[in-house]
């Protein structure tokens, strides 16, 4: 069974968005998706750039009216 | 029998809290109606951030350590006997020694430890500076390095956010002094895809790295590192070669916290304005250890401890809740030898730039020696 997580890196600043994505990458199973919540632009950029990048999958990136909603699926 | 308090881990978090509540509560620990316990790992307390100047030899080792018996209010029961098991749903934690102590509030500051072994290579091929035996090693090998390529590898998640970035600048400037100028090239990688997470600290990298022609890699999470060939590469396909690897591992929580299943990789789910654990309401959590989606340093240890004291504190008294986290944390940033600058933010406030000024560095040698004394609570 995968399992989703959600981090919600709203207004925090350091380590930020993307750093708890990979933070939690590392801690997922192949196959387990990982909910991130962020109001950085930046990140809402990079995540899914990175994400295709090493061969992991966007499953959605949704923007809010205040923050971005991206799902990753952890492939390897 | 009194209210029983019990708070695991003697570092920075567990001691501050400690003393906080001592200092907050005489009249119940005379009267025996508060009980303080502390367990921790070891008799002696680290200064981790120390740990930086060890490498150049500009921290004496005898100057890290202090016996913890003798930072901790004496009216603190202090064990060493590591947690081995917690049990939440019984209010009980045992330990090491196989004693069990019940608690009714608990607070966990077990902090966070080292996994290099969680990347192939890393363990062997890589020095590292964030313990004292790792601090050693890489003094050494800089006495005897004389040139060559040197790779500053930062993987996530890490404490302590600024120590690789002080690192590097640090380690350019002591090569230079050594007269190695011209024989030695930095590059430094880290996980995303700008120089450093907190914006204004990134920012401000760039034309420093730039003006000592220290070379960058960002969006580089280590793969692998082959110790025989000299070589890291990252999981988004770049390899590096390397005369001298130092690698900021990446971290998990204690072992303790996993073995007791209260959080994947030693990570504890803990509310970000209570500090309480999810899913209890007599147990807070503090530091390294929380999942909190913020700087894991000191600062952020000791600002937490605060709001703890004060609850704790006030639920004992009054049996009400004194005030949320805001997310504070604050750090002195090392920009070289001889200057250094400061950032803070929280769950509302943005952090801002300011300038290295030879002023914050002096500061930031005058919290060095200043930390014996917020951990003892007088700060
Ligand atoms: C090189 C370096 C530089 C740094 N520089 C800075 C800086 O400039 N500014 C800053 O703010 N922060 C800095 N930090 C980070 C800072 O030291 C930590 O974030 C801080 O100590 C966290 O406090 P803590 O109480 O959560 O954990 P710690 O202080 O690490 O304490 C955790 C304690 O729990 C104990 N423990 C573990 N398992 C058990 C168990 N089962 N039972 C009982 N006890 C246990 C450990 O032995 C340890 O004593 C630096 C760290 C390093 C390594």
């Amino acid at each position: 069974m995968s399992n989703r997580q959600t981090i919600d890196a709203r207004n925090t600043f350091c380590p930020g968005p993307m750093m708890e994505l990979i933070a939690a990458l590392k801690q997922s199973e192949i196959g387990d998706e990982v909910e991130v919540l962020s109001s950085d632009k930046g990140s809402a950029n990079d995540i899914p750039a990175w994400t295709k990048k090493v061969g992991h999958q966007v499953v959605s990136a949704e923007e809010h009216a205040d923050h971005w909603a991206i799902v990753v699926k952890k492939m390897k | 029998m009194g209210t029983r308090i019990l708070i695991l881990g003697s570092g920075l978090g567990g001691t501050i809290v400690a003393n906080g509540l001592a200092r907050r509560m005489p009249a119940e620990l005379r009267a025996g109606d508060v009980t303080i316990t502390v367990l921790g790992a070891t008799p002696k307390h680290m200064y981790q951030p120390g740990l930086l100047y060890v490498p150049f030899g500009r921290a004496r080792e005898q100057e890290l350590f202090r016996e913890e018996r003798t930072i901790l209010d004496r009216r603190i029961n202090f064990q060493v006997d590591p947690a081995a098991q917690i049990d939440v749903d019984n209010n009980r934690v045992t330990g090491k020694s196989g004693k069990v102590y019940e608690y009714d509030y608990l607070v966990i500051a077990t902090g966070s430890r080292l996994a290099p072994e969680s990347i192939p290579g890393l363990k062997e091929g890589a020095h590292q500076f964030y313990d004292l035996e790792g601090a050693r090693k890489l003094r050494d090998a800089l006495q005897a390095f004389n040139g060559g390529k040197i790779v500053v590898n930062v993987n996530a998640p890490h404490k302590c956010p600024v120590a690789p970035v002080e690192m590097t600048l640090m380690l350019d400037e002591h090569l230079r002094s050594r007269g190695l100028t011209d024989k030695f090239e930095i590059t430094y990688t880290y996980p995303i895809g700008r120089l450093h997470s907190l914006e204004p600290v990134a920012q401000w990298a760039v034309p420093e790295f730039d003006r000592r022609r220290i070379k960058t890699q960002t969006f580089f999470n280590t793969a692998s590192v082959d110790p025989e060939q000299k070589t890291i590469t990252s999981e988004e396909g770049d390899t590096l070669p390397y005369d001298l690897l130092i690698t900021i591992p990446p971290h998990r929580g204690a072992q303790v916290i996993e073995d007791s299943g209260l959080g994947k990789m030693g990570w504890v789910p803990t509310n970000p304005k209570t500090l309480k654990r999810e899913g209890s309401d007599n147990v807070f959590v503090i530091g390294d250890t929380t999942s909190i989606p913020i700087s894991k340093a000191g600062s952020t240890a000791h600002f937490e401890a605060d709001t703890v004291i004060e609850n704790i504190t006030l639920l004992v008294q009054e049996g009400r809740w004194s005030r949320d986290y805001d997310g504070k944390v604050f750090c002195f940033i090392e920009t070289g030898m001889n200057s250094g600058t400061y950032v803070w933010f929280n769950y509302h406030t943005p952090p801002k730039p300011t300038p290295p000024t030879q002023m914050v560095h002096w500061f930031k040698l005058a919290y060095n020696r200043m930390y014996w004394l917020s951990a003892c609570g007088l700060l």
